[in-house]
């Protein structure tokens, strides 16, 4: 799970708050989680006003060691074996796993081989990126003939969609 | 097939193709997972026989190990496994699995496909002298193969997913064995491992490390595996080996010129031990082996000697004897027998010469 505040790293606390009735979740990486004040329990006002949610009515924080959803693997296990438990815990521990994979190799983006099924997606991600920006470009010259076209083929290629990998 | 065929003949890495003085073998192993599902290491009983029930049927269609072998490791003896790991088909890891893990080898012995080793998938492929680029493409196509049909797990950024982030990008590591007795015997190895090393590729004794190296025997291999393509890790590997490779020629060529007398020494006390011997450790045996290797490579022994050299090399190791024996051997009784085989396939063994010119 992302930070809904910095939208980067991996989410550690949640809170969970209602609102009229209603559940709200936030959820926050460790280090906005300190410059929030959400750490400390009196704090808890804080996380409020930077959503807007309003008044607190009750709120309860989770600050739980992260469990992997998928396969239940803890940072704890990492330390003990020095192996993840599944593919998912990459996602689940990115922010503990970064700075890892950075000291260990030469890069931090994979540049080898593609899976040919993904490679494919990947490819189609490109003509449609470049499909819209043709598309803006006949609107703005209000080349309406063109822009149906391009259209009509976004369209195709949109329907034609697999499932990510 | 049955493992017999396995056991009793070599691989085609060892036995067959091109004749390196300085490479032995190429290898290149790819580590690859199914998306979603535990790792080896930390899935149930239960989930690791799902697993290997999902991939081995694959793998056993493939075309490329039609009429291989094919077998649970726990259908396996531990003589058997260890055959294996002696031949480098199976990691000593994954001779140490059991129930839930398989492996798969095609007839040649070129290709071998561990199931659920630390990774879902580990397959590699070996040959015959210095050949990265063709070992690849032969693992490689293996890996398409697989991925039309498996859902492997796989990240834009990271590439593939594997059990131990050093693996993770390419999940491939690339290497190559090399017979360096010349930078052993000069006394030049330790600065040239370490120089190597210092690139960020990895050389270590295939049995124990620098001047300890049993047989002048070492590997070397790419360390990291995300941020490069595939074929850059082997060029990068391949001119690395290719120093090696000039390194070691380089120290022979000055060994003949300044020490020629121990040197052939060397040779002849190696072939004397050998064919006289009636006990001798692995460890001994390898090191002699390896002088004799060198004696071939020097012109001291005719080049038909190389086959039965190569062959000792295998057949000379703890689970090779055990298994010829067919019986439980202690320690000492595997030196006797180790000595006794030494001894015979030696009888063909040319003689060294008795002047100090090569190639009488
Ligand atoms: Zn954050
Ligand atoms: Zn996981």
């Amino acid at each position: 799970m992302i930070c809904d505040v910095c939208k980067t790293h991996t989410a550690t606390v949640y809170l969970t708050q209602i609102v009229d009735g209603n559940m709200k979740k936030i959820n926050l990486c460790e280090s906005c989680s300190k410059e929030k004040g959400v750490a400390d329990p009196t704090g808890f006002a804080l996380a409020d006003l930077l959503l807007g949610l309003g008044e607190n009515q009750q709120v309860e924080q989770v600050t739980q060691t992260e469990h992997c959803p998928v396969c239940g693997f803890t940072q704890a296990d990492f330390k003990k074996t020095g192996r993840l438990g599944c593919s998912t815990c990459y996602n689940t521990f990115s922010d503990a796993l970064g700075s890892l994979i950075k000291a260990m190799h030469k890069g931090t983006q994979h540049t080898g081989k593609i899976p040919a099924r993904l490679y494919r997606d990947l490819a189609r991600t490109d003509r449609l990126n470049e499909l819209r920006k043709h598309l803006e470009d006949a609107v703005s010259k209000e080349d309406y003939e063109k822009a149906a076209n391009l259209r009509d083929e976004i369209r195709q290629l949109e329907g034609g969609r697999s499932q990510p990998i | 097939m049955k493992i017999d065929p396995i056991l009793t003949r070599a691989g085609d890495w060892l036995s067959g193709g091109s004749r390196h003085p300085i490479v032995i073998s190429s290898r290149v192993r790819l580590a690859r997972n199914l998306a979603k599902l535990p790792f080896p290491g930390w899935a149930k009983k239960s989930e690791r026989v799902r697993i290997l029930e999902e991939i081995k049927p694959e793998v056993d269609l493939l075309p490329a190990i039609k009429d291989g072998f094919s077998e649970q490791l726990n259908e396996l003896t531990a003589t058997e496994k260890q055959v294996l790991v002696e031949r480098h088909l199976i990691s000593r890891e994954h001779a140490a699995k059991g129930m839930g893990s398989a492996v798969v080898i095609n007839p040649p012995q070129t290709i071998s496909i561990m199931i659920n080793e630390e990774d879902h998938l580990r397959m590699q492929a070996i040959t015959c002298g210095l050949d990265l680029e063709k070992t690849f493409q032969m693992i490689d196509e293996i890996d398409t193969a697989l991925e039309a049909q498996l859902d492997f797990a796989f990240d834009e950024e990271l590439g593939y997913l594997t059990a131990c982030p050093t693996n993770v990008g390419t999940g491939m590591r690339a290497s190559a064995m090399v017979h360096l007795p010349g930078l052993v015997l000069g006394e030049q190895i330790n600065q040239v491992v370490n120089s190597v090393n210092k690139i960020g590729l990895a050389v270590r004794g295939l049995y124990g490390e620098g001047t300890e190296a049993m047989g002048n025997l070492f590997q070397v291999s790419n360390q990291t595996t995300l941020g490069e393509k595939e074929d850059q890790i082997i060029e990068r590997l391949q001119k690395v080996i290719e120093t090696l490779i000039q390194r070691e020629t380089q120290a022979r060529e000055s060994l003949l010129a300044t020490k020629r007398t121990t040197l052939m020494d060397q040779i002849g006390r190696a072939y004397g031990i050998l064919t006289h011997a009636y006990s001798i450790s692995s460890k001994e045996a390898l090191n002699l082996i390896s002088i004799l290797r060198l004696g071939i490579d020097l012109g001291f022994f005719p080049e038909e000697g190389r086959a039965i050299i190569n062959q000792l090399l295998m057949d000379t190791q703890p689970a090779h004897l055990q298994n010829l024996s067919q019986q439980k051997l202690a320690a000492e009784e595997r030196d006797h027998l180790r000595a006794d085989i030494v001894r015979e396939r030696l009888k063909k063994f040319p003689r060294p010469p008795n002047t100090k010119s090569p190639g009488q």
